[in-house]
């Protein structure tokens, strides 16, 4: 992994493993329901024991998100959302927590808003980095430059597909953590978490990973807790989604501890 | 080198491979098939001897003197692509991809479709190969092609309705691309036209360029000489890859492409990739493409199911940047008029799509004049565009529409 140590996020991360379990990764889009919800709701993420904040970018053709994420962010979109909204809603959370906010987006709005000046204003809204489903970094010549130039964290994904080189190539490029794909799927909630991400981190973990989070399919802090027994991190989109949708803010912040719940050792194995 | 020798995975800044991680393997396995089957005399003649006994090929060409007076009497000569089993191009490439999908044990075919060409072709093959097909299709195509649903059910295929975003083309590849993800041991995504990550674009117009070739010696025998251009709709760009290819190492012969303008180049409601688009990223290319300032895809408008999307080939973009092919656009009404004509002076009712490259070859046979000999790519029958057509023209009695 690149300049290990100068990361926010991996030293959040290696804080909760050091602590005894691992990080919580809480995904929610901007501009759900609408702007200012969407911003108090990752603010509860982070009040209820989420240690990173994933904020997605509403963009038009999600490949890798399943229908509960696909509906929050067409109706962002349909909400008006802009690309500027990202960097405010980035600026707004991290004026009221100190929880690092990775910004989760498809490539196409990076690349027409300028990756440079992507880069330099989520620096500037102070975001950790982006997380880029759809950008292996066979493609991301500008990003890694541009990532260098301001330090900005970059997760890219590895999948149980993923050959061994392609997987050292992830952990090599990746800066915070590199996100391990559970199964072979899109976002959504799923009733087991696949054996196969098991067996993707300790992959990822003999190409010399020292932060790795595993996500998709994950909803309850039981998987929380089995994710958390092999890997550094797990991290929960739609079913933080569905509470916002469902609960609102409130909601959100219930699902989040409850899920938290799942990174105490301490608490029952229930 | 040689303009055709292109193989990718870049043509120039475009193309390469957007797309989830998840899918490298995958489209590293179709490369390798690929790479091997396109050398393979035995994947080589199986494929010919299908196209021989089941797509009736080689097409034919026709000449068209009563519509080339609408055309400033250039010499128009109609590449029957419209004459293959199931009604278009289509075919070429989806039994060329799947017989790579046989090879690769692959029991499912999953394919995109917009006019419902693309998913009757797919469906066929699967009935033909015994495999299980799924077909995605925006709601909004569903419905002004519902006969081709119906076609896909008949042989066999589970058609799925899309609804997210425009409810057409772009979303159902979008659903094709998360089906992939997820089932991508089992299934070979059938793509449709030169678009999407490498090796589709490469792969998609090296099974369709046996149309240029064969159109090329055909027009040949018939004129003694080539022909001054050479003209297809685009959509996302298929056939007139398939029909240019053979020429692009021609400089004699001007290449055209016809884009959708819906109701205009102008108005918001078009489909003018390259004509208005900036490059960009879609679908795992890079290409010409209709965004905003933020860069989210704008959804696309035509009369034609086949031509409303608002991305391209990467191929194309970069003919377009080099300057070895023109995109222009033509409206709805333009390619209606066109559609009528050919229909009213030769007998043969065109595809909505096809009719956009016919209404660019009257335009452009007015500007070349009689000395000009125009090869036009028919890439499919209007058999699947009555209930369109009807309306468009008011063909229907009132009664019996009631
Ligand atoms: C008859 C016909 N022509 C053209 C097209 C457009 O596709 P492409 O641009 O890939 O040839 C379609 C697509 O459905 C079609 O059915």
């Amino acid at each position: 992994m690149s300049t290990v140590g100068t990361s926010t996020v991996e030293t959040v991360i290696a804080e909760r493993k050091a602590a005894g379990s691992g990080a919580l990764v809480g995904y929610l889009p901007v501009g759900f329901p609408d702007f200012q919800t969407s911003v108090d709701a990752a603010v509860a993420l982070a009040e209820n024991g989420v240690d990173v904040i994933e904020l997605g970018l509403p963009y038009s053709d999600p490949v890798m998100d399943g229908t509960v994420i696909q509906k929050a962010t067409q109706a962002a979109l349909a909400g008006g959302f802009k690309l500027a909204h990202g960097f405010d809603a980035v600026a707004a959370i991290t004026a009221r927590t100190d929880v690092p906010v990775l910004v989760m987006t498809y490539w196409n709005p990076v690349l027409q808003y300028g990756v440079d000046r992507f880069s330099d204003d989520l620096v500037a809204a102070g975001g950790a980095g982006l997380i880029t489903p759809d950008l292996v970094a066979d493609e991301a010549g500008l990003w890694l430059a541009a990532s260098e130039r301001t330090g900005l964290d970059r997760v890219f994904l590895a999948a149980p597909s993923s050959t061994d080189a392609r997987l050292a190539q992830a952990v090599e490029m990746s800066r915070g953590f590199v996100y391990a794909v559970s199964t072979m799927g899109i976002t959504g909630a799923r009733s087991d978490v696949d054996t196969a991400a098991r067996t993707l981190v300790a992959r990822l973990r003999a190409a010399g990973a020292t932060s790795t989070c595993v996500g998709l399919g994950i909803s309850t802090a039981d998987q929380v807790r089995e994710v958390l027994g092999y890997a550094d991190g797990a991290i929960v989109g739609s079913a933080l989604v569905t509470a916002l949708a469902d609960g609102g803010v409130e909601a959100v912040a219930r699902t989040a501890a409850a899920l938290a719940a799942g990174t105490r050792l301490t608490s029952s194995s229930t | 080198m040689a303009l055709r020798d292109e193989l990718g995975p870049y043509f120039g800044e475009y193309g390469g491979r957007y797309v989830p991680e998840s899918l490298i393997a995958a489209l590293d396995e179709l490369d390798s098939a690929y790479q091997l089957a396109r050398t393979d005399t035995a994947f080589q003649s199986e494929l010919a001897q299908l196209h021989a006994t089941y797509t009736g090929r080689p097409s034919i060409i026709t000449e068209v003197p009563r519509f080339a007076q609408h055309a400033g009497n250039a010499r128009v000569i109609l590449k029957r692509e419209d004459l293959n089993h199931t009604g278009s191009h289509k075919i070429n490439n989806v039994l060329g991809q799947a017989l790579l999908a046989k090879r690769l044990g692959k029991r499912r075919l999953i394919a995109e479709t917009g006019a419902g060409q693309h998913g009757v072709a797919t469906a066929t093959a699967a009935a033909l190969f015994g495999m299980e097909c799924v077909v995605y299709m925006g709601e909004v195509d569903t419905e002004r092609q519902a006969l081709n649903v119906a076609r896909m059910r008949l042989l066999g295929a589970t058609v799925i309705p899309v609804t997210t975003g425009s409810r057409t083309l772009k979303d159902a590849i979008n659903d094709a691309l998360r089906d992939w993800v997820a089932n991508v041991d089992s299934t070979h995504y059938l793509l449709g036209t030169v678009a999407g990550p490498h090796p589709f674009p490469v792969m998609v117009r090296d099974f369709h360029k046996i149309i240029g070739e064969e159109a090329r010696a055909q027009v040949l025998e018939l004129t003694g000489r080539l022909p001054d251009a050479v003209t297809a709709c685009v959509g996302g760009g298929s056939n007139a890859m398939g029909i240019f290819h053979a020429f692009l190492d021609d400089p004699d012969v001007a290449l055209y492409g016809y884009e959708a303008a819906g109701e205009g180049h102008l108005t918001e409601r078009h489909a003018a990739t390259i004509t208005r688009g900036r490059p960009g990223v879609l679908h795992g290319a890079r290409s010409y493409m209709l965004q905003d300032d933020d860069g989210q895809t704008i959804e696309s408008h035509s009369i034609s199911a086949g031509l409303d999307y608002p991305g391209v080939g990467p191929e194309h973009a970069w003919l377009n940047d080099i300057g070895r092919a023109s995109y222009l656009p033509i409206t709805d009404d333009e390619a209606m008029e066109a559609l009528r004509l050919l229909s009213r002076t030769e007998g043969i009712i065109p595809a909505i799509e096809s009719a956009h490259a016919l209404a660019g070859t009257m335009k452009l046979g007015r500007e070349l004049g009689p000395d000009a000999t125009i090869l036009v790519n028919l890439s499919g029958r209007g058999d699947k565009d009555m209930e369109t057509a009807g309306t468009y023209f008011e063909l229907f009695d009132k009664k019996a529409s009631e």
